[in-house]
C-alpha cells in the first residue's frame, strides 16, 4: 500500500511548482546589461538621415529606449499606451527602428502617431544585437549618467507603466 | 445566429456528459442495469452535440463570421478556404474543441465496439471518460469560449499564424490527438479496473487494440509534427527538443512502456498493478503536455496567448483527474495483484528492463522540460535547458533498450535458457558487429558513433529475420501480432539509421550569395539566379531560384522563399527542397542583403527521410497488430455466450 502512495506523492509536489510557475513569466529574462552603461551607437534619424544620433547627446536626462519595427504586430498594441505617454511629457521616448524598411516606418509613425522624440535607423540590427533585442517591442529606462536601469520584453501595458517603469523613472529624476 | 447554436450545443453537451459519467457511474456501484444502460446513449448524444459545436465553429470560419471574436483573431478574408477551415483549430479555444470532439469520437467508437464486454466494466469505461469530457466542456464555456462575439464585428481578421498555414496543418493536430486523448481509453479501463477490483486476462486483451491504436497515432502525429518542423520552420532540423514535443514525446515512451507491459499482463497474468500506473501515466502525461503548452508555463514555439485564469483552470482539472486516479490506484492497486513470478532471464524480465528503460527516459526528459521551471519557483534564476543535456541522457538510455529489441521477442516465458538465445543470436550479432565497424569506412569518415547507430539498426534487423524464420519453420499461420510488432521493431531500426546517418554526416552552409554565385556542396553545386517578387493569396514574397546541378549536369531547380503576410506583416521563410531516399537537399532564404545579394543556408542531409519512413513504419505495426483474430475472436466467444 505504501509504495502505491509514491506516484501520489510525486505528483503533488509537481502540482506545487506547477502552481508556483503559473505566477512566474518565462520571457521576463534579467537583462546582463542592467546597471551596464548603454551601449553606443550612432546611427541616424529616421526624420532625417543626415543627422546621426547617439547616447551620449541625451546625457543628463532620464529616458525610454524602445526598440520597434513597422512589421511587428505587438509594436502596434502598444503603440497607444506609447502616445498616451508621450503626452503626458513625464519622460522622452527615443525609439529605435529595427531591421525595418525605413519607408514604411515612417508609414506608421504618419498613420498612427509619433510618439518618439526622435527614432534612430538600426538597418541590419547590429545596434540591436549590442543590446541584446532577442524580441520586438522591448524597452530600456536609461538613467541621467546613460546607465541602463531596467529592461521590458514584449508590449508595454499601462499596467507595466504605472507599477514599474514611472515609479522607477520618477526615482531617477530626482 | 450560428454561433450562438454553436454555443447552446456545448450547453447540452455539459449536462450529457454529466449525465453520461454520473448515472452509469452510480449504476455500476449499486449493480443498477436500468442506469448502466444510459451510458450508451448518452456518450453518443453527447457526440452529436459536440459535433454540431464543431461544425457551427468551422461554419463561422468558412464564411468569414468576423463578429466572432475567435475567427477575428484566427482568421482573414484572403485566406484561402482549407486554411480558413483548419484555423477552426488553430487557436487555444478552436484546439480545446478539437480535443473535446476527438475524446467524443473515441467515446463514441468505445459504445459501439463494447458488445463483448460486461455491462458494468462498459458503464464504468464510458462514465469515466465522460468525467474527462465535463472538465473540457466546463473549461471551455468558462474561459475559453470559442463561440464569443465581437462587437462591433471587425473588417477583417488579423490573420492565421503563417506557421500554421500549411498543408501539414490540416492533418497533423487531429492525428496528434487522436493519440493523445485515444489514452484516454486506456486511461478509463485502468480506472475500471481500479475501481471493481477486477483484473485479468481478458480485461488486458479489451485494453491492448484501444491502447495500440492511440499509440500508432501518436507515433504518427509526433512523425508529421516533425516533418513539418522540418520544411516548415527553415531551420533543418527535424527535432528541437521543444516543451510542447516532449510534452508529445512523454506520452508516446510511456505509451510504449504500455503496450509491453500489457503484452505480459495478457499473456502471463504478471505486472497487473504496473500497467494500470502505465495506463494512468500515459493519459496523465498527455493532460500536463497540455497544461504545459496552453498555460504559458513554459515558452516555446507553440504557446497561445495566455491568461493565468486558464492556466488555473487546467491545473485544477489536471489536479483532480491525476491526482484523483493515483490515489485510487494508492488504495486500489493492492487488490488488483501482483501476478506470478519469473525467472531471471525471460521474456518477462526483458520486458520489465524495457518498461524501466522507458521510464527513466520519460523521468529525464519530464525533469529537463521542467527544470527550468523549478529553479525559477525557488528563485534560483533562469535557465534554459537545450538539446545538449536531453541528447546527452536520451543517447544511453536508448540504446540499451534498442539492443533488448533484438533479444526480447525471443526468450521464452517465465524462464529462458541463456545457451539457446546466445545460440540463436550469436552469428548474427557477430555479424552486425563486422558490419558496423567497416561499413563506416566507405562513407565520410569513421565515426564511433555512426558505428554505433549501425551496429544497432542491423543488430534489430537481423534478430528480427532470425526471430521470423524460426516461427515460418514451425507453423505458417498468419498471426497479425506477431507480424505487427516486428514490423513496428523494423520501423525503429529504420528511424534509428536515419537518426545516426543524419546526425553524423549532414553538411550546412549558411552563405551570401550574389547573382550569379556557386555554392558546392557534397558534389551538388547551387547556381542563385537571384530573387523575384510575386504575390500569394495573403502575402508578398521573395522567391529565390536556385540551379543545382550535379558533376555539370542539370540536376534540379529550387525556388525557397522568404514571405511577409499582409494581415500581421510577419516574416516567414517557406523552404525548398528536393526529397530523396538517400539525402535531401534542402534550401531556405535567409535575409536581403545590398544589390541583389541574399543569404542563403544550403543542408545537405543524408538519410532524413528514413526517421519519418521509421516512424511511419511503426504506427503502420500497431495499426496492424490490431487485427489480431485473437482481439476478434474473443468478441465472437462473447457475443455468442451473451
Amino acid at each position: 500500500m505504501k509504495r502505491f502512495l509514491i506516484p501520489l506523492g510525486i505528483f503533488i509536489v509537481l502540482v506545487g511548482f506547477l502552481a508556483i510557475g503559473l505566477k512566474l513569466d518565462p520571457r521576463e529574462v534579467p537583462s546582463p546589461l542592467i546597471g551596464k552603461p548603454a551601449p553606443d551607437f550612432r546611427l541616424s534619424l529616421l526624420s532625417d538621415p543626415a543627422k546621426p544620433l547617439s547616447p551620449a547627446d541625451l546625457r543628463g536626462q532620464v529616458w525610454l529606449f524602445n526598440v520597434w519595427a513597422s512589421w511587428c504586430v505587438s509594436c502596434r498594441e502598444e503603440h497607444p499606451v506609447l502616445l498616451d505617454l508621450s503626452k503626458r511629457g513625464i519622460v522622452p521616448i527615443y525609439g529605435m527602428d529595427y531591421k525595418d524598411q525605413p519607408g514604411d516606418a515612417q508609414a506608421v509613425l504618419d498613420r498612427f502617431g509619433n510618439p518618439y522624440v526622435e527614432t534612430v535607423v538600426d538597418l541590419d540590427g547590429r545596434t540591436g544585437i549590442d543590446y541584446g533585442v532577442y524580441g520586438v517591442p522591448e524597452t530600456y529606462v536609461i538613467d541621467k549618467n546613460g546607465i541602463i536601469r531596467y529592461k521590458h520584453t514584449g508590449p508595454l501595458t499601462p499596467a507595466v507603466l504605472d507599477n514599474k517603469i514611472l515609479p522607477l523613472v520618477k526615482e531617477l529624476q530626482r | 445566429m450560428i454561433p450562438e447554436l454553436g454555443n447552446f450545443a456545448l450547453m447540452l453537451a455539459l449536462l450529457l456528459a454529466l449525465v453520461q459519467s454520473i448515472l452509469p457511474l452510480a449504476g455500476a456501484a449499486r449493480n443498477n442495469p436500468a442506469w448502466m444502460s444510459v451510458a450508451r446513449p448518452a456518450a453518443r448524444a453527447q457526440f452529436l452535440f459536440v459535433a454540431i459545436a464543431f461544425a457551427c465553429l468551422a461554419y463561422s470560419f468558412l464564411t468569414n463570421d468576423f463578429s466572432v471574436l475567435n475567427v477575428a483573431q484566427h482568421s482573414f478574408s484572403k485566406l484561402p478556404p482549407v486554411y480558413r477551415f483548419t484555423a477552426t483549430w488553430g487557436s487555444h479555444e478552436g484546439s480545446l474543441l478539437l480535443w473535446t470532439f476527438i475524446l467524443a469520437l473515441w467515446t463514441l467508437a468505445v459504445t459501439v465496439f463494447s458488445r463483448h464486454l460486461p455491462d458494468d466494466m462498459v458503464a464504468r469505461v464510458i462514465g469515466v471518460m465522460g468525467l474527462v469530457s465535463c472538465g473540457l466542456l466546463l473549461f471551455m464555456l468558462l474561459t475559453s469560449n470559442p463561440f464569443i462575439r465581437l462587437l462591433p464585428a471587425a473588417l477583417d481578421g488579423s490573420d492565421l499564424n503563417p506557421l500554421l498555414q500549411d498543408p501539414g496543418m490540416v492533418v497533423h493536430p487531429p492525428i496528434l490527438y487522436m493519440g493523445y486523448v485515444g489514452f484516454s481509453v486506456a486511461f478509463a479501463f485502468a480506472l475500471a479496473a481500479l475501481i471493481s477490483g477486477k483484473l485479468d486476462a481478458s480485461w488486458a486483451r479489451w485494453s491492448r487494440p484501444w491502447t495500440t491504436a492511440a499509440w500508432s497515432f501518436l507515433t504518427l502525429g509526433i512523425m508529421m509534427g516533425s516533418w513539418w518542423a522540418y520544411y516548415e520552420l527553415g531551420w533543418g532540423g527535424w527535432w528541437f527538443w521543444d516543451p510542447t514535443e516532449n510534452a508529445s514525446l512523454m506520452p508516446w515512451l510511456v505509451g510504449t512502456a504500455l503496450i509491453h507491459s500489457l503484452a505480459v499482463t495478457e499473456k502471463r497474468g504478471t505486472f497487473k498493478a504496473w500497467t494500470v500506473f502505465l495506463a494512468i501515466g500515459a493519459f496523465s502525461l498527455s493532460l500536463l503536455g497540455t497544461f504545459l503548452v496552453r498555460s504559458g508555463v513554459l515558452s516555446s514555439v507553440h504557446s497561445f496567448a495566455t491568461d493565468p485564469a486558464r492556466g488555473l483552470f487546467i491545473l485544477a482539472f489536471l489536479a483532480v483527474v491525476i491526482g484523483g486516479s493515483l490515489l485510487l490506484f494508492a488504495f486500489r492497486a493492492s487488490q488488483v495483484g501482483l501476478g506470478g513470478r519469473f525467472g531471471l532471464v525471460s521474456r518477462e524480465s526483458f520486458l520489465m528492463t524495457n518498461n524501466i528503460l522507458l521510464l527513466t527516459v520519460t523521468g529525464a526528459v519530464l525533469l529537463g522540460t521542467l527544470y527550468p521551471l523549478f529553479l525559477d519557483a525557488l528563485g534560483l534564476g533562469k535557465i534554459s535547458v537545450g538539446p545538449p543535456y536531453f541528447n546527452s541522457v536520451f543517447v544511453p538510455l536508448v540504446t540499451p533498450l534498442l539492443l533488448l529489441i533484438g533479444v526480447g521477442p525471443m526468450a521464452r516465458w517465465k524462464q529462458a535458457s541463456v545457451p539457446d538465445l546466445a545460440a540463436r543470436l550469436k552469428w548474427g550479432f557477430g555479424a552486425s558487429v563486422a558490419v558496423a565497424l567497416l561499413l563506416p569506412f566507405t562513407l565520410d569518415a569513421w565515426k564511433p558513433t555512426v558505428s554505433m547507430g549501425i551496429l544497432l539498426a542491423l543488430w534489430i534487423v537481423v534478430s528480427i529475420t532470425i526471430n521470423v524464420q524460426g516461427r515460418l519453420r514451425r507453423s505458417t499461420r498468419w498471426s497479425a501480432n506477431f507480424y505487427g510488432m516486428n514490423l513496428a521493431h523494423f520501423g525503429v531500426a529504420v528511424a534509428v539509421l536515419g537518426v545516426t546517418m543524419v546526425s553524423a554526416y549532414e553538411t550546412e552552409r549558411n552563405v551570401r550569395m550574389n547573382v550569379g554565385d556557386t555554392v558546392t556542396l557534397k558534389g551538388y553545386t547551387f547556381l542563385f539566379k537571384g530573387a523575384q517578387d510575386l504575390d500569394g493569396p495573403n502575402y508578398k514574397a521573395a522567391r529565390g531560384t536556385l540551379e543545382v546541378s550535379r558533376n555539370g549536369k542539370p540536376f534540379t531547380t529550387l525556388y525557397p522563399e522568404k514571405r511577409t503576410y499582409l494581415a500581421s506583416g510577419m516574416p516567414f521563410t517557406e523552404s525548398a527542397i528536393d526529397y530523396g531516399f538517400t539525402r535531401d537537399l534542402y534550401t531556405a532564404m535567409g535575409e536581403r542583403l545590398d544589390g541583389g545579394a541574399w543569404s542563403v543556408r544550403l543542408f545537405h542531409k543524408p538519410f532524413v527521410v528514413w526517421i519519418w519512413i521509421g516512424a511511419v513504419l511503426m504506427a503502420l505495426g500497431g495499426a496492424m497488430s490490431i487485427t489480431d483474430r485473437r482481439y476478434r475472436a474473443s468478441r465472437g466467444k462473447k457475443g455468442a455466450s451473451a
